[in-house]
């Protein structure tokens, strides 16, 4: 125990990938190593990007990418893409986009599939950033995968969300404004040549205004970029850069940070309880009890309580 | 929470051809056999196809090369692969080959060239067969 991580903190690309797998696969063992990488998270600065399918999320990161390398700062990149539902594989296909950066050892991506998380992002997500920061990347982008509305997990890990849109969403925006729009700290109108743009930047910001504008509060800017073609990047990442000021100013960013290890507790805790569960439902033979050969079946309720019960006495006795 | 772990095999173009096609329906049968493919598109380098498979911890890489180049990729990245520590990677491939390249390049360390003709079912069982996850350490 204890190769891997030693070996991340050198700066050891193939290790930090490794650690990355067997993390993404829930392997006992990686949750060992991250523990003595732990104390060396909490300096990277993580950004969120999220917006619907096809709004230009990963031609933006690319050019993201190049303003913070141009500015002497590594980066670090987790981009999602959705698990198929019914075969358990998946297409991971953002890289194509960041191909620029393919030679800069500044430079980390990493793919990951959702593989049947909701929320936008892969259970493991979290984890893949903290070896991120551990390598001592200064800024690291997660990529979310084209959300709809519900998708707002990023919230709870980045400390800055990004939420593209394209022009000519018309009353669209009204429709999806209880979902993503909340959650954006800077909104990006990207694909901003395109007809409509004036109108669509007019409902965003009526949109922040009917909100209910805290006196005290952040109001998230618009950014327009045409990403594609390189253009206002400079001033979405003044945007970026303005956020993190007021975050610092306020006491905001330690807020996020608690609120980002809390989660991650929560998380583990689910996870540990339901490994737990999951052996002692075999021990008990609960599910077969459920569906018997002959006889009463036990119902899955009554199933559930003994099992909780079960794993409470072991934890009375005092034995592990 | 299965206890199965997921393979990932990296899909990629080397070179200057620019068709796609067979790249696309392999990495999408892969895909519904259950794997998870990265996929980097049309015109790669040989360094950058092996910098993907490093930072994507991949279990292989696929490469799909129609120019003629084969003989010019596949030990290149092979050497390259190599020299990054990464040689465990299985490194398979196709496209217009012929039977003596074939057989040149699968004796000198390509896990397997599949020519013109090959079913996607024939690669997902050589997939399934002769692909092992990445171990618990490097």
């Amino acid at each position: 125990m204890g190769n891997l991580a030693d070996q991340v903190l050198k700066g050891e690309t193939r290790a930090a990938a490794r650690l990355m797998r067997l993390l993404d696969d829930e392997i006992p063992q990686a949750f060992d190593e991250l523990k003595l990488l732990y104390p060396q998270t909490g300096r990277a600065r993580i950004i969120g990007i999220t917006g619907s399918p096809g709004s230009g999320k990963s031609t933006l990161t690319n050019r993201l990418i190049a303003g913070f390398r141009a500015r002497g700062q590594s980066v670090g990149v987790v981009a999602i893409d959705p698990t198929s539902p019914f075969s358990g594989g998946a297409i991971l296909g953002d890289r194509i986009r960041m191909q620029d950066h393919e030679a800069d050892p500044g430079v980390f991506v990493r793919s990951l599939a959702t593989r049947g998380n909701l929320g936008g992002l892969s259970r493991s997500t979290r984890n893949v950033v903290h070896v991120m920061d551990a390598m001592g990347k200064d800024i690291v982008i997660i990529e979310t995968v084209g959300v709809g509305q519900d998708e707002v997990d990023i919230v709870g890990t980045a400390h800055t969300s990004l939420v593209v849109l394209v022009p000519g969403m018309g009353d669209d925006i009204q429709a999806i404004k209880a979902g993503i729009l909340e959650i954006a700290d800077v909104f990006v109108l990207n694909k901003a040549d395109r007809d409509g743009v004036d109108r669509s930047e007019r409902e965003i910001r009526m949109m922040i205004e009917l909100g209910g504008v805290d006196p005290d509060g952040w109001k998230p800017p618009v950014a327009r970029t045409v990403a594609l073609r390189n253009e206002g990047i400079d001033e979405l990442l003044e945007f970026i850069d303005g956020h993190q000021a007021w975050m610092a100013d306020r006491g905001e960013l330690a807020k996020r940070q608690k609120r980002a290890v809390e989660a991650t507790y929560w998380e583990s805790v689910k996870a540990e309880l339901l490994g737990l569960a999951e052996r002692r439902t075999r021990e008990l033979g609960l599910i077969e009890q459920m569906f018997p050969e002959s006889g009463e079946p036990l119902d899955p309720y009554t199933a559930a309580e003994q099992v909780v019960a079960s794993l409470m006495g072991e934890l009375e006795n005092g034995a592990t | 929470m299965s206890d199965e772990r997921k393979l990932r095999i990296l899909v990629a173009k080397p070179g200057l051809d620019g068709h796609d096609r067979g790249a696309k329906i392999v990495a999408r049968a892969l895909r519904d056999a259950g794997f998870e493919v990265i996929y980097t598109g049309l015109h790669q380098t040989a360094e950058s196809i092996v910098n993907s498979a490093i930072e994507e911890d991949v279990d292989a890489v696929g490469l799909s090369i129609l120019s003629g180049a084969h003989m010019t990729y596949f030990p290149e990245i092979m050497e390259q692969l190599k020299a990054q520590g990464v040689e465990d990677v299985a490194l398979f491939g196709g496209g217009i080959i012929p039977e003596n390249d074939k057989g040149e390049l699968e004796g000198s360390g390509v896990a397997r060239i599949f020519t013109p003709g090959t079913s996607t079912e024939d690669i997902i069982s050589w997939v399934r067969e002769n692909v092992q996850p990445r171990s618990l350490d490097i």
